[in-house]
């Protein structure tokens, strides 16, 4: 509790104990009314005069109708009335009120906050020799600073020395830990487990990731939604009508009776008037409405889901079409030898044919058949290399003559070749002028890619749409695959931009499409779709500014997750509003009619905030989903 | 040029009017105010003084909302 909270928890408990003796004293002894009326307004003013101070504030600087001039009034006119106590406990309770939502909401901040809490507060930098510990703030780029076992990374930059083990989970969610060694580029936020690194930084500390993150997560809540907007809107209107409103309740009947020859009755309808007041105070919905979406935020970038802005978790919960990318999306974007086949001899001997051949190429086959090999490449075995363009290369390896390549090659040799049934890029071999058989190399799916296609269609998705440059077979092997219904291949950037418009405009205006890309070259379609989903490559700058929503550790199966959070959240959201104006509405109509009395009223006041903005913290429990 | 200030307020509803007061204040061009986070963003229309507009802000703030504070 900060000062200001526990001054007024000392009003408030002082007003409570007097008001207690005050009534036991005036129940037991008579007294006169005036000395009644100066016994109950200590109290009173104890927890009353800040409020009539603050009253008359507004009405001075013409902002009349606002809670404080309610309160005043309302109590006021029950002491008018001769409610003493009713007009010091309705007072009271206000102040209770909002002494518990201020309470409620800081400490609904202060956990948000602490979950996301993934700052660094120091580096050990080296400086002439010795090890400084400094704020983060003062490190240069290019220097080093040490990071030990069980602390968190600093400053992004790369590994000079040392390996370890890393747990991302702050970033990502993911407990999985991640190897890391010499030349590794790290990033900050992430916590050092097994041993003693030093790392040259990249970049400054308000350039690091975790910076950057921290900050997106911050004013992801000023980015607001179309119901917060709404309820601010709402507010705006709702109170000068409710008081008018109030007044009319607290006037018209009256001078109806008047009117027809009854009796007025004036202090009944003010009395209804009053309590209609406190009743329809919109505290509830203002403060619990972006209260949730601030927990759905801060909850979601706890699982490694960075939501950009309230009004994109908004859009994802309606979220009704995923359209993915293939390569670096739902493929790992690396190629790998994934098989050898019709091979005469051994499969590690016709590798090492292969890897030795194309060991001068600086093709990506190249490289993937050298990664397979797994061994030093020595190129002093290899002599004579020819590289054909478009066809392969051809070599003597250890003196006998090889060839990789594609059809083209084998043609070109005169080698009768056995085609691949399997989908991917080829590689035949032909070893001393006779075919020796062929290395499929294809991109691999992402581990979680097929779970991750499942998941949403369990959380509802109506249809999942792949698009790709890539070719037809690959395209519609992986799509099948993964179970993915509509692919669209061979499609260059442009294309994919206007196949995403075509999907948008044949779905209806609520269910909301979005597109999920690696960020770097998808940036048009992402920003295209209604809500653009990019694979965060654990630091990716370029998704992370192009995306409304960046999944920091690239795995599909986040996206079932994301979608399920902003669900959950908006559930909650419209629970307030339906609960919030439902509940007062049906006090409102009680209060003019005369059955709700002050107490009921406070009920629909307070008791509705406080229920409505535990209800919101809600919206932070998502790590189940 | 946007900036960010970080403010004092009690509740949410005066942390929408104070945004309203700010967003009618000359030189502000589009303000925000983050009743979570307790932070108002300020765009300064082109050519206006930072400084100079937001005491007009704060200015129009506490007329609207007596308890409120903006740390400039």
């Amino acid at each position: 509790m900060n000062k200001k909270q526990k001054k007024a928890l000392a009003q408030i408990i002082s007003a409570v104990v007097l008001l207690a003796v005050i009534s036991l004293v005036t129940g037991k002894v008579s007294v006169s009314p005036y000395v009644e009326f100066v016994l109950y307004m200590v109290p009173y003013l104890l927890v009353g005069y800040d409020i009539l101070k603050k009253a008359l504030k507004g009405i001075k600087n013409k902002q009349v109708f606002d809670e404080n001039f309610l309160m005043a009034v309302a109590t006021l006119g029950a002491i008018a009335l001769g409610d003493y106590k009713e007009g010091v406990a309705v007072m009271l309770f206000y102040q209770i009120g909002e002494l518990f939502q201020s309470y409620a909401v800081g400490r609904s901040r202060k956990n948000i906050s602490e979950l996301m809490d993934i700052r660094p507060d120091y580096a050990n930098v080296e400086r002439e020799g010795k090890l400084e510990k400094v704020d983060p703030d003062e490190v240069d780029i290019g220097s080093v600073i040490l990071v030990g076992p069980g602390e968190k990374i600093p400053i992004d930059g790369v590994i000079i020395e040392g390996e370890t083990t890393l747990n991302t989970s702050a970033l990502t969610g993911e407990s999985l830990p991640r190897d890391a060694k010499v030349n590794d580029e790290v990033i900050s936020g992430c916590i050092n487990m097994t041993g003693v690194i030093r790392i040259r930084t990249q970049k400054e500390f308000g350039e690091s990731t975790v910076s950057k993150i921290l900050d997106l997560v911050e004013n992801s809540s000023s980015k607001k939604s179309r119901s917060e907007n709404f309820i601010s809107k709402f507010a705006r209107y709702y109170t000068p009508i409710v008081c008018y409103s109030a007044l009319a309740l607290a006037v018209l009947p009256p001078l109806f009776h008047l009117v027809t020859g009854n009796q007025a009755m004036f202090s009944q309808w003010i009395y209804r008037a009053l309590t209609f007041l406190v009743i329809s105070c919109p505290c509830a919905l203002v403060i619990s409405i972006p209260l949730s979406f601030f927990a759905g935020i801060g909850g979601a970038g706890n699982q490694g889901v960075l939501v950009k802005g309230s009004n994109y978790l908004e859009t994802l919960s309606q979220v009704k079409y995923v359209v993915f990318d293939k390569t670096g999306t739902m493929t790992q974007g690396i190629f790998a030898v994934s098989g050898i086949h019709h091979s005469e001899i051994s499969d590690e001997k016709l590798l090492e044919y292969a890897a030795l051949a194309e060991s001068y190429s600086s093709h990506p086959i190249s490289k993937s058949l050298q990664n397979a090999y797994g061994r030093e490449v020595e190129k002093d075995r290899v002599k004579e290399v020819e590289e054909i363009s478009g066809n392969g290369v051809t070599a003597l390896v250890d003196g006998i003559r090889v060839a990789a390549g594609n059809e083209k090659l084998m043609r070109h040799l005169g080698i009768s070749y056995k085609e691949c049934h399997q989908v991917g890029t080829v590689v035949h071999m032909a070893v001393d002028g006779k075919y020796a058989g062929h290395i499929l190399i294809s991109d691999q799916l992402k581990p979680h890619a097929k779970e991750a296609v499942l998941a949403l269609k369990k959380a509802g998705i109506k249809k999942t749409v792949m698009l790709t440059g890539d070719m037809k077979n690959v395209a519609e092997n992986v799509a099948a695959d993964l179970g993915i219904t509509e692919v669209y291949s061979e499609l260059l950037p442009a294309d994919k931009v206007r196949k995403v418009e075509e999907l948008l405009s044949k779905k209806s205006e609520k269910e909301k499409l979005a597109f999920v890309g690696d960020g770097i070259n998808d940036a048009p379609v992402l920003s295209r779709a209604d809500i653009g989903i990019a694979m965060g490559a654990l630091g990716s700058d370029a998704a992370i500014e192009a995306a409304d929503v960046v999944l920091m550790d690239d795995d599909p199966i986040k996206i079932a997750k994301a979608i399920k959070i902003s669900k959950k959240c908006l559930r909650i959201v419209y629970e307030n509003i339906y609960f919030a104006i439902g509940v007062k509405v049906i006090c409102l109509i009680l209060g003019a009619v005369g059955i709700a009395n002050m107490w009921v009223a406070i009920f629909a006041d307070v008791g509705v905030m406080v229920i409505a903005v535990i209800n919101a913290i809600r919206a932070l429990f998502v790590k189940n989903l | 040029m946007k900036k960010t200030y970080k403010i004092e307020v009690d509740c949410a509803n005066c942390a929408n009017k104070m945004e309203q007061a700010a967003k009618e204040t000359a030189g502000v061009k589009e303000a925000t105010v983050n009743f979570m986070t307790l932070k108002m963003s300020v765009e300064f229309e082109e050519g206006s003084e930072p400084k100079q507009v937001m005491q007009e802000v704060l200015k129009n703030c506490k007329k609207v909302e007596d308890d409120c504070e903006i740390f400039i």
